[in-house]
């Protein structure tokens, strides 16, 4: 019950988002996170929406890795 | 190289990039100080995205995983479990539970052998399905089992205050939803196991926000990171752990910037204190732990079922053999039970543990194949 995924909002009806994960579509209640819009992702838990997933946050973190990446990629190159 | 946010983003894929996992990997050898270091993750969702993945077989061998007491159906002590029971027996009630909770073992029965002689008992994918229930049988009173720690209560407060809204008069909820700060405190406390660093939970703490570990890091001079849940997620994670260990540090950091903020989700922890009060609660394996648990407040107590219907309690019989208790205070592990997969399976669970999807023997179970034999 604790497994929470993200998922990509696609309608808002009121405090109810239709979220879709790989073609399955969620029904999340939004009571908790509600400025969220369409199109963004949403971390659901339990049928409801916790968080939302910060864009720019997870661009810096994948930035970063692959520095990391690019680091090692060069010193196995040398 | 510049990273652009794609269509095809999926806050998932990129996060399993094994070129990436590889690269962090290659970080944590080359910070390896080969010493015999003890890192527990606390949440149920982090084992099993660790066993999934099988970033223990990866990491240096110095380097050691424990499971802690993150799985909010294995923690839910056994006299809760026998209270449900009790209340799933009386005529007039249906139990509205999450699934996980029907096949966990209570002293003498389960929820699910209750149902197969006819209690009324329905599973929900939200609590909110558990009013739709209320709304369509007026003549009954519906009870809700709410299990779960500051990631779910949050969602349950949501469901109290809209029955509020709509004035029902036969809806419940049987509490006992925990908190982590003090059960990480007992555990500390108790010095059973050597604990250099935490995992830190990233959807408690999306809900709590960052500052609640501040005590672990400053009174036990622990290192915490808020984790993900992907493996590159989980991986930076035990790297950040042990540039800490490394240097000696204690502080909290966050690794899982893009779920959690400092402050947490506000209007999730208004709606929190508003519905539930600190309260002394069991934890199966841990005992009572003081106010690490939340109690439904004085202002929604016609939801409390505990106020509505009085329940008579069978004395607490412990399941022999089954060491859940030490498994999730870090002390022993699945291995070590001589009922796993002999007499104790997912098809028929003698413990929490094998119940639940994030039990840790339920995990072992799944992804350790060798232990089957
Ligand atoms: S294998 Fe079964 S009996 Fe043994 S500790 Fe786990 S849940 Fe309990």
């Amino acid at each position: 019950m604790c497994l929470a995924i993200p998922m990509k909002i696609i309608k808002i009806e009121d405090n109810l988002a239709t979220a879709e994960i790989s073609g399955a579509k969620y029904k999340a209640n939004i009571d908790l996170v509600p400025d969220v819009k369409i199109g963004e992702y949403i971390i659901v838990h339990a049928g409801f929406a916790i968080e939302k997933l910060d864009e720019e946050s997870a661009m810096e973190t994948l930035r970063i890795w692959q520095d990391v990446a690019d680091f090692h990629d060069n010193r196995e190159k040398r | 190289m510049t990273i652009e946010k794609s269509d095809s983003m999926n806050y998932i894929e990129e996060y399993r990039d094994s070129k990436i996992t590889r690269a962090i990997l290659q970080e944590i050898f080359r910070h390896n100080k080969f010493i015999n270091t003890n890192y527990m993750e606390i949440c149920g969702g982090h084992t099993v995205a660790i066993f999934k993945h099988g970033l223990r077989d990866t990491l240096p061998a110095n380097i050691k995983l424990l499971s802690g007491p993150g799985c909010p159906v294995c923690v839910t002590d056994i006299s809760f479990i026998d209270e449900a029971i009790e209340l799933a027996k009386k005529k007039n009630v249906i139990i509205a539970t999450f699934g996980d909770m029907l096949r966990v073992p209570g002293s003498y029965s389960s929820l699910m052998k209750e149902k197969s002689t006819g209690a009324d008992i329905r599973i929900c994918y939200s609590a909110m399905d558990s009013l739709k229930i209320a709304e369509n049988n007026p003549d009954k009173e519906v009870v809700f089992i709410g299990v779960g720690f500051e990631t779910t209560a949050p969602a349950i407060g949501v469901t109290i205050k809209t029955a509020k809204q709509k004035r029902l008069q036969n809806f419940s909820v049987l509490s006992s939803h925990k908190t982590m700060p003090n059960a990480i405190r007992a555990l500390l406390d108790a010095d059973e196991v050597a604990i250099n660093g935490f995992i830190c939970p990233g959807h408690v703490s999306a809900i709590t926000g960052t500052t609640m570990y501040d005590f672990v890091a400053k009174e036990y001079n622990i290192p915490c990171v808020i984790s993900g849940f992907e493996p590159s997620d989980i991986l930076e994670t035990i790297l950040m752990l042990m540039k800490q260990t490394n240097t000696g540090e204690a502080k909290v950091e966050n690794q899982y910037t893009r779920g959690v903020k400092k402050e947490g989700n506000l209007k999730a922890l208004e709606i929190l204190n508003d519905v539930f009060v600190p309260i002394d609660i069991k934890w199966r394996g841990i005992g009572l732990i003081p106010s690490s648990g939340l109690g439904i407040s004085r202002r929604y107590s016609e939801f409390d079922t505990r106020k509505k219907i009085k329940i008579d309690l069978p004395l607490p019989k412990e399941i022999s053999g089954c060491i859940c208790g030490e498994i999730m205070r870090g002390v022993k592990t699945p291995k070590d039970c001589t009922l796993f997969a002999k007499v104790c399976n997912p098809e028929n669970p003698q413990g929490a543990c094998m119940v639940s999807a994030e039990g840790s023997c339920g995990t072992y179970y799944r992804y350790m194949p060798d232990m089957k034999k």
